[in-house]
C-alpha cells in the first residue's frame, strides 16, 4: 500500500516537472540544491566543462547516514525534442533508411553524477518509474510501431548512440559527500550542449527507497558570432537567406573589380 | 586552424575549405562551368550533412555566376527576354523542388536521394563528356576539321504554340520548351545545389537552337536568380544555409576561377573536356560506392535539429 501511495505521489510530481516536488508524508528527510548560477553562458570555443553542484540532505536520520544508507542521484536534462531513430538496410545493393521510430520529448542531453551506480541503489523497475539513468530515461514511440516488435532494438540504438556521440553521459561517484549531510555533484557539459532550459533533478534514496526530490532550472546560453549567426538563422531565416545572397552578390561583383582584364 | 560552422554545427579546418573552394573556383574558371556539381559533392564528402552542402552549394553558385553574368551583361551577350522566360520556369521549378527537398527531409530519404541524383548525374554527364572528347582528340590526331553538325533547322519544338519572338537572339520560338526547361533546371538547382550550367548550356544549343554566343550569358543570368531564390527559401523553409561556410568557400572560388581562366586559356579545349570528364566520373564513383558498401552504423538518430 505504502509503494503505491509513493507511486501515485510520484506521478504527480513528475506530471508537474517544474514545481517544487511534493515529498511523500512519512519521509522527514528533505534535499536541498543550489547553483552558484541559474544561467550558463557558453562562448564559441566551448568545448565541454564541468558542472558543480552543492546540497544538503535536511532531516536525516544520523544512524542511516552513519551507515552510508543515504543514496543521491544528479541528473542534469537537457531541453526535450521528439526524436527520430532510422534504421538502414540494403535494398538492391544500396543502403537505404527502411524504417524508423520517432520518440515522444527526449531530452537533448542528459548528464547523471550519483553516489555510486545507479542500478545498485534502488531496483530497476522502480529507476525506470522514475526514469532516472540513461536506460530508464522514458522513450514512448509516437505514431505507428506495428506490433511493437522493434521496440527494443529502437531504444537500444537510440540509448547507444546517444551514449557514444557524448550527449548523454553517467559518472557513478559523481556524487561525494563533503561533510556528513553535505554533498556535491559534479556533471558534465558535453561540447555540444544544446542550447535552452535544462533542468537539474536531485533523487535521495534511503536504503534503496527514494525519499525526497529537488528540481532546478538552469538556463545554457550561448554566446558569441557562431551563435549570433544560428540565432539570426532561425529567428529571422528571411532576412538571414537576404543577407546570404547579397554577400554572395557583393563578393561575386567585387571579383569581376579586382580581376577585370578589359 | 579550425573554424566552427554554426549551421552545419561542426567544426572543420579551414584550409581544406579553402583547399576545396579554391580547387573547384580554379576548375570552374577552367572548363567555364559553375562549379556547384563538385562543390557539394565535396562537401558531403568532408562530413558535412548533404542538406546544408546543397543549401549552401547554391549560395556559393550565385557568387561564381555573379562576376561570369556581369562580363557577359558588358559585352552585350545576355537575351534579358529569353533568360526572363527560362527563370519563370526556372523559379517555378525552385519552388517545386524545396517541397520536394522538404518532404525527403521529412521521411528520412534526402540523403539517398541527393546522392543518386548525383550518381545518376555525374555518371551520365561524365560518360557525354569523354566519349565526345576522346571523339575529338582522334579527329584531332587524324588532322580532320571539326565541324559543328547543326541538325535540320526545324524539330518537334518548333511546332509548339505560344510563340514569342526574342530580338536579341533572334529567333521566334515557343515559351513552352524554355520555361520547362528553366523548371527542370530549377528543381536540380533546389534539390542538388546545382546551378545547372552545363545541362542548361547544351540544351538551349541543340535543342531550342538558341545561337550559341548569347547562351552562357543568357543561362547565367537564369541561374544567379534561381539559385538567389533556393537561398532565400532554403534559409527561410528549412535553415540550413551556413553563411559562415559559404563565405569562405566563396572567397577562395573566386579567386581560385581568375588562375583557372588563364590556364584554360592556354590548354587545348579536348583535353581540357576529357580532363573534366575524368573528374565528374571519380566523383560520381565515390558516391556510388559510398551508397553500396556497408555502413558502420545502421542507424541514425535525428531531433528536431539538422538530419544525416
Amino acid at each position: 500500500m505504502r509503494t503505491w501511495i509513493r507511486a501515485l505521489l510520484l506521478a504527480a510530481a513528475f506530471a508537474l516537472p517544474m514545481a517544487v516536488q511534493a515529498e511523500p508524508i512519512d519521509f522527514t528527510e528533505k534535499l536541498d540544491i543550489g547553483i552558484s548560477t541559474d544561467q550558463i553562458a557558453i562562448t564559441s570555443d566551448f568545448r565541454g566543462a564541468d558542472l558543480t553542484i552543492f546540497g544538503a540532505i535536511d532531516g536525516f536520520d544520523p544512524n542511516v547516514l552513519a551507515q552510508g544508507k543515504y543514496n543521491i542521484v544528479v541528473a542534469l536534462e537537457g531541453p526535450k525534442e521528439n526524436t527520430t531513430v532510422r534504421k538502414k538496410e540494403r535494398v538492391f545493393g544500396i543502403w537505404i533508411n527502411t524504417s524508423s521510430m520517432t520518440f515522444e520529448l527526449v531530452p537533448e542531453s542528459y548528464s547523471l553524477s550519483s553516489t555510486r551506480d545507479i542500478e545498485t541503489i534502488a531496483p530497476p523497475g522502480d529507476m525506470t518509474n522514475m526514469g532516472i539513468g540513461v536506460a530508464h530515461i522514458p522513450l514512448i514511440p509516437i505514431g505507428f510501431i506495428g506490433d511493437g516488435s522493434n521496440l527494443t532494438e529502437f531504444r537500444d540504438a537510440f540509448r547507444r548512440l546517444r551514449e557514444t556521440t557524448g550527449v548523454y553521459q553517467r559518472d557513478p561517484g559523481g556524487v561525494q559527500f563533503i561533510s556528513s549531510s553535505l554533498f556535491k555533484a559534479s556533471l558534465r557539459l558535453p561540447a555540444d550542449v544544446p542550447n535552452g532550459s535544462h533542468i537539474v533533478r536531485a533523487y535521495l534514496f534511503r536504503d534503496g527507497i527514494f525519499v525526497a526530490a529537488k528540481a532546478l532550472e538552469l538556463q545554457v546560453v550561448k554566446t558569441g558570432l557562431e551563435q549570433a549567426i544560428t540565432r539570426a538563422a532561425h529567428e529571422s531565416p528571411f532576412l538571414y537567406g537576404i543577407v546570404a545572397v547579397l554577400l554572395a552578390v557583393i563578393t561575386g561583383w567585387l571579383a569581376s573589380i579586382i580581376f577585370r582584364r578589359d | 586552424m579550425t573554424v566552427y560552422l554554426p549551421i552545419a554545427e561542426l567544426s572543420v579546418n579551414i584550409l581544406i575549405i579553402l583547399g576545396m573552394g579554391a580547387a573547384v573556383g580554379f576548375l570552374s574558371g577552367m572548363f567555364g562551368v559553375g562549379g556547384g556539381f563538385l562543390i557539394t559533392p565535396l562537401l558531403i564528402f568532408y562530413n558535412i550533412p548533404p542538406v546544408v552542402a546543397v543549401a549552401t552549394g547554391a549560395n556559393q553558385v550565385v557568387a561564381s555566376s555573379i562576376s561570369g553574368a556581369i562580363t557577359h551583361f558588358r559585352r552585350g551577350t545576355i537575351d534579358i527576354k529569353l533568360g526572363t522566360v527560362l527563370l519563370c520556369g526556372g523559379l517555378a521549378g525552385a519552388t517545386v523542388g524545396i517541397w520536394i527537398f522538404s518532404l525527403l527531409r521529412r521521411i528520412g530519404q534526402l540523403d539517398l536521394v541527393i546522392s543518386l541524383a548525383y550518381v545518376l548525374l555525374l555518371g551520365t554527364v561524365g560518360s557525354l563528356m569523354l566519349w565526345e572528347s576522346i571523339n575529338a582528340l582522334r579527329r584531332a590526331r587524324r588532322n580532320e576539321t571539326v565541324t559543328l553538325k547543326r541538325p535540320g533547322h526545324h524539330n518537334w519544338v518548333h511546332r509548339l504554340p505560344l510563340k514569342m519572338r526574342f530580338k536579341k537572339s533572334k529567333i521566334y520560338l515557343s515559351v513552352i520548351p524554355i520555361a520547362a526547361l528553366g523548371f527542370c533546371i530549377g528543381i536540380l538547382t533546389s534539390v542538388m545545389g546545382v546551378g545547372g550550367g552545363f545541362i542548361m548550356v547544351p540544351a538551349m544549343i541543340y535543342l531550342l537552337r538558341i545561337p550559341t554566343n548569347v547562351v552562357v550569358g543568357t543561362s547565367l543570368f537564369q541561374i544567379i536568380f534561381v539559385s538567389a531564390y533556393t537561398v532565400i527559401v532554403q534559409a527561410t523553409a528549412n535553415y540550413t544555409v551556413d553563411i559562415v561556410l559559404a563565405f569562405v568557400l566563396m572567397i577562395a572560388g573566386v579567386v581560385g576561377a581568375q588562375y583557372g581562366v588563364r590556364v584554360g586559356q592556354r590548354l587545348r579545349g579536348e583535353q581540357l573536356r576529357a580532363l573534366l570528364a575524368l573528374l565528374v566520373l571519380a566523383v560520381g564513383l565515390r558516391l556510388a560506392i559510398e551508397l553500396v558498401i556497408p555502413p558502420k552504423e545502421v542507424y541514425s538518430v535525428v531531433s528536431a535539429g539538422l538530419g544525416f
